[in-house]
């Protein structure tokens, strides 16, 4: 019971830093082809400036519940994709330094300099995000004490032994780009005005296009790569809803940006992210890192879970926190909502 | 290179760098809440501008806090598995604590505090600065407890796959050395933004500009910077000296360079430890004075070195022992300097004193040589443990990550680290040029557009 919670616990972590990161990595993206001049680059950037770093902060304390409620899989998984891992990091610092400190250099060859960082590495951890997913989904050759160490590549094929990137590992990096910068431009649609929120809102429809074409293709190639991953749907059919959800909040993407409602749009968004995740962790519960090498090396929820003092204990806080949290942070928006106003003291 | 010595640079090396931001803005965090109630209190539009211009100095510190802390919490997994898959149950709660209690809080308040001036109250805005300080005190705390249990392994209990779990939550948060640690390691950041913001106003003073500012930050600078000088020594580092006395016998007398058990230990004021020889070459001693520091009577026993298994010494002693005393000695530097400055700003002197200023200028980088080579003597003291007297740092590692692997991301982290050194030098020094005094209208709106 403890193992179910915590599992959904740390799923809905992830979720919530998609969903919120999501958003600001995809207005990153976007930024260094959607405007086109200085005054529109500002209202971007203020558009994500007071919310993007306690958005990372679902990362971090994802990153901790993971740690101390699944020991194993921490080690396992951050020691076996060391050397993505450290890419991330480096591109999360480049990130979060371009974006906050370009408005502490009034030189214009500075500014073009961080601008062009933060939307590159923006682009990067997208990329890197879904393939890191996809790597999950498909396996690891975990050795039998538990570990495994992954090249960046070997023969771009998913066998046995294959590497960070592969084709249905890009597959997965794109998905997470095309989606994440669909999300972005939702969100420039709500905080932006005039031409800049016009431009907006038209780069969503061949977004969509290319975000339905990539959302079948990988779910056909997720069932290639692993069949097992529709035991959870045919032996709970009602579950299949989540799929049905997908494609539901597809449709709702495109209906609402037309009728021009971006809050029902970007909250569609919202839910296929919430839907395409969700989707991905039932696909493997109750494994939470499969084995190339033999489905008796898989990292199960049983194999990995503390101790149930920790757990019992940790529910506790960790309710009480998140709920504080979510309290904080429905506050901060609040206080931000509605359209960036550069006359209103930058925001 | 073993991968051992490369995954321990690769901690070290990005934990030191990291902390030299976190120690300010901690700092900083109070002093900034002095500011904002002074202005809230008078109506002063001189404070508040005051506690804008540390604000902007805060945010930057800020980001390079948070990016340079982000592989900290990733490292225990990347380069320390071994360790993480065993401790995960107890010290993985403070750290997802820290991020569920304190990131969130701090994040929040720190967007309105800066973003949101204009759309909230005075009083909000006031109350937006004390939730920043309460964040990032409260973020000390969940590390402070973490680094705790591994000096100073409290409240658990070994399950049959060798995993630990906590026994008892509240005592893990309680350990004795956490708490010590804490009221120490706090003083400590209290200090560096003390000496930040006295050696801002000594500038502007000795500049001959914005001398207004210039005594605000020397007046709230220097107070700070006394009674935490103070603190530091007694009772926060005397106490968490005699603590680590009686539980790290080993860590103590690799710190004091005592290589044999003596009834009336001396103090060595300075010298170096000679592991050949076992003895300090060149050393400067007062008797009896660490006995009676630890033990409060000149005669008591110290057990040395010669007390303790080899493999049990403090893997780097001589670091060990300069780390300590660089730290000691720097803090009698800083009691001293705050007490003659503290003297004439009583008597109305310090404004106009400039061999002073200077002194308070030239003094800004040394909180945080002191605070670093603070902790290296509390991380070095532990060695050769990962987890006091539990689990041995060779044993920690992650083995299936290479030494050729780890010191390929060591120096790519080194290079990143020198271009935002490099930056952040940059960054800083022009705000500091700028200062605290509004830009001209007509130069914002240019900006604007």
């Amino acid at each position: 019971m403890m193992g179910f919670i915590w599992f959904w616990l740390v799923a809905v972590m992830i979720v919530g830093y998609v969903v919120l990161d999501g958003f600001d990595l995809g207005v990153g993206v976007l930024h260094l082809f959607l405007v086109r001049t200085e005054a529109e680059r500002r209202a971007t950037l203020a558009s994500i400036g007071p919310v993007w770093d306690g958005n990372e902060v679902w990362l971090l304390a994802g990153g901790g519940t993971l740690y101390f409620a699944f020991p194993l899989l921490y080690a396992s998984a951050f020691s076996g994709f060391y050397l993505p891992l450290m890419i991330v990091l480096w591109l999360l610092i480049l990130r979060g330094v371009s974006l906050e400190l370009r408005n502490h250099l009034e030189v214009g060859v500075w500014r073009v300099l961080l601008d062009g960082l933060f939307g590159l590495s923006s682009a990067l951890l997208t990329i890197f995000f879904g393939a890191a997913l996809a790597n999950v989904l498909r396996g690891v050759p975990l050795q039998a004490d538990g570990y495994f160490f992954l090249p960046l590549w070997t023969n771009w094929q998913p066998g046995p032994h294959p590497g960070i990137l592969d084709w249905y590992t890009v597959i997965g990096g794109l998905l997470a780009l095309v989606a994440l910068t669909l999300h972005g431009a939702l969100w420039l649609t709500i905080k932006t005005s005039g031409e800049l929120e016009d431009r907006a809102r038209r780069v969503v429809t061949p977004l969509w296009f290319v975000l339905v074409a990539l959302t079948a293709v990988s779910l056909a190639a997720t069932i290639a790569v692993r069949p097992a991953s529709l035991n959870n749907y045919f032996n709970y059919p009602a579950t299949f809803i989540v799929p049905i959800g997908v494609v539901a909040s597809l449709g709702g993407i495109w209906l609402f940006n037309r009728k021009v409602q971006p809050v029902k749009a970007f909250l569609s968004s919202c839910l296929y992210l919430f839907f395409m995740l969700a989707g991905a962790c039932w696909g493997l519960y109750p494994t939470l890192l499969p084995a190339t090498t033999g489905a008796d090396r898989d990292i199960t929820l049983s194999r990995a879970i503390s101790g149930p003092h920790t757990l019992a204990v940790g529910l506790v806080w960790w309710g009480f926190g998140m709920v504080l949290a979510i309290g904080y942070i429905v506050f901060v928006y609040s206080k931000f909502r509605g359209k960036v106003d550069l006359r209103a003291g930058g925001h | 290179m073993t991968a051992e010595l490369i995954h321990r640079l690769h901690f070290a090396f990005t934990i030191t760098f990291h902390y030299l931001f976190p120690q300010l803005t901690m700092g900083l965090a109070l002093l900034i809440v002095v500011l904002k109630s002074v202005a809230l209190k008078t109506g002063s539009e001189q404070w508040d501008r005051a506690a804008r211009f540390w604000g902007r100095i805060f945010a930057i510190n800020f980001v390079f806090g948070v990016v340079t802390g982000i592989p900290m919490e990733f490292e225990f997994g990347t380069n320390w598995a071994r360790f993480a898959r065993l401790s995960g149950g107890v010290i993985g709660q403070p750290l997802a604590m820290e991020g569920v209690f304190s990131f969130f809080l701090e994040s929040a308040f720190l967007g309105l505090f800066l973003y949101g001036e204009k759309r909230i109250s005075k009083l909000m805005h006031w109350f937006s600065a004390v939730m920043v300080f309460v964040g990032s005190w409260v973020s000390g705390f969940f590390i402070i407890v973490t680094d705790a249990w591994m000096q100073h392994p409290v409240a658990y209990d070994r399950l049959p796959n060798g995993q630990f779990e906590v026994l008892s939550f509240w005592q893990l948060l309680l350990n004795p050395w956490a708490l010590l640690q804490y009221a120490h390691n706090m003083t400590g950041a209290v200090i560096t933004g003390s000496f930040v913001m006295a050696a801002v106003g000594a500038f502007y003073l000795l500049e001959g500009r914005l001398d207004e500012y210039g005594r605000v930050f020397l007046k709230v600078g220097v107070i700070a910077g006394l009674v935490a000088s103070i603190l530091i020594i007694f009772p926060t580092g005397d106490l968490h000296g005699k603590y680590v006395a009686r539980n790290q016998p080993a860590a103590m007398a690799g710190m004091e360079g005592l290589f044999k058990t003596e009834n009336g230990a001396g103090m060595v004021l300075i010298g170096q430890p000679n592991e050949d020889t076992g003895q300090i070459d060149n050393p400067i001693v007062v008797n009896d004075a660490l006995s009676f520091l630890i033990y409060g009577t000149t005669k008591a026993e110290v057990k040395g070195l010669d007390q303790i298994p080899h493999d049990q010494w403090p893997t780097a002693l001589p670091l060990l022992f300069y780390a300590y005393h660089i730290m000691a000695g720097l803090g009698t530097w800083f009691a001293l300097l705050m007490i003659v400055s503290a003297f004439l700003l009583w008597r109305e002197r310090l404004y106009t004193a400039r061999w002073a200023l200077w002194a308070l200028l030239l003094s800004f980088p040394l909180p945080y040589i002191a605070n670093t080579a603070g902790w290296m003597t509390a991380e070095l003291g532990r060695q050769p443990w990962l987890i006091y007297g539990l689990m041995r740092t060779s044993e920690g590692y992650s083995n299936t990550v290479s030494a050729s692997n780890g010191l390929f991301t060591l120096l790519g982290f080194m290079g990143l680290y020198l271009l935002l050194g490099i930056l952040f030098t940059v960054l800083i020094y022009r705000e500091i040029s700028n200062g605290p005094e509004p830009k001209l209208p007509a130069v914002e709106a240019i900006q604007a557009d």
